[in-house]
């Protein structure tokens, strides 16, 4: 690029998307929707042993004005399901969903008239996660996998008008000079 | 203990008896539905028996033509250290009960779970409202003839956007 090489190594140029997302991705501070057990693998991911801190999601926040992604932990039922709808849309955009554990993803073993078989029929999830409960490193496996949508600029669930329109390829040296 | 409690029954309530089964030292007995408040009352204020404590109350779903619907009451008596069982029955045109919410407080949300989960009516509950379910659910869902997976569309989820 031209003008990098007219001001020398003190400056790089990237795209603005590019840098609100790289901002977004390391601080996405969870809604932690603990319904069940899966839960308290949650817990483990937030505490020193796992230290989802060192992706700047240690943030859970209890309000979900204040938070930008829900992670769904735990057998939803139909009862539950206009609680966790009313929850999801009190978060403002931009805003994810983690889907953790089978019965949260699918019912579960839980296949039965009271539960939910999905929380995609009524959420958009943007990661599943399997397990029952998952280990703590999977869910640290599906926020990095979470931070890459973001850094893509995807989201099931705002609308592209909020997220930006952003390109669906990169040039890799643009994400590079982003994370130095 | 077990013969002793239903000497006293069978003395107190000569009709009111209309079964009774003693299988691995348990002893149940089976009462009309219009005796189960008295029975119950007696058990409870007994000096000598003293049921206090109504473990559990809960639904049976027979799927018979006949005493469709029965209602199975576990007791224990603090004082002698002693479980007991009282059943009754009710018609399938008629699933209604008296409720025994005045002997033990415990059975208001006992027999709230038993009206949400099996449609039984108890007369005289102070406030009979589902407790699981959602209050605009129309079926019981521990009923026999109820299917496994639910009546499609008859609970309600909300949009996805």
């Amino acid at each position: 690029m031209g003008l990098e090489q007219a001001v020398g190594d003190s400056f790089l140029t990237t795209k603005l998307e590019d840098a609100i997302n790289w901002c977004r991705k390391n601080s996405m501070w969870p809604m932690p929707m603990g319904i069940s057990c899966c839960a308290i693998e949650m817990m483990a991911f937030v505490a020193p042993r796992f230290d989802a801190s060192r992706f700047g999601s240690e943030v859970m926040r209890f309000s979900p004005r204040q938070s930008d992604v829900m992670i769904v932990a735990g057998t939803t039922t139909y009862k539950m399901s206009k609680v966790v709808r009313k929850i999801y849309d009190q978060m403002p955009d931009p805003k994810w969903v983690i889907a953790m554990g089978a019965c949260t993803s699918s019912g579960g073993m839980y296949r039965t008239y009271s539960v939910v078989q999905g929380i995609d029929q009524f959420l958009p999830v943007d990661v599943y996660v399997a397990g029952c409960p998952p280990r703590p490193d999977n869910l640290l496996n599906a926020l990095m996998i979470l931070q890459q949508k973001v850094q893509r600029g995807e989201s099931r669930g705002s609308s592209m008008a909020i997220i930006g329109e952003f390109p669906k390829h990169h040039h890799p040296h643009q994400l590079q000079a982003v994370e130095q | 203990m077990n013969q002793r409690v239903l000497e006293k029954l069978k003395a107190q309530f000569s009709d009111a008896i209309l079964e009774s089964n003693e299988f691995r030292d348990e002893l149940t007995v089976v009462v009309p539905k219009e005796r189960i408040a008295e029975v119950c009352r007696f058990l409870k204020f007994d000096a000598e028996l003293r049921y206090d404590l109504l473990a559990d109350l809960c639904g049976i779903d027979m799927y018979t033509p006949v005493k469709r619907f029965g209602v199975l009451y576990n007791l224990y008596s603090l004082k002698n250290k002693h479980r007991f069982r009282v059943k009754t029955f009710a018609e399938e045109d008629d699933p209604k009960v008296p409720t025994v919410t005045g002997v033990w407080a415990t059975a208001n949300w006992h027999e709230r779970e038993t009206y949400d989960m099996f449609g039984i009516l108890f007369t005289g509950h102070p406030d009979l409202r589902r407790i699981y379910m959602p209050e605009e659910f129309e079926h019981h869902p521990l009923r026999k003839d109820f299917p496994l997976m639910g009546i499609p569309g008859s609970l309600p989820l909300p949009k996805k956007s």
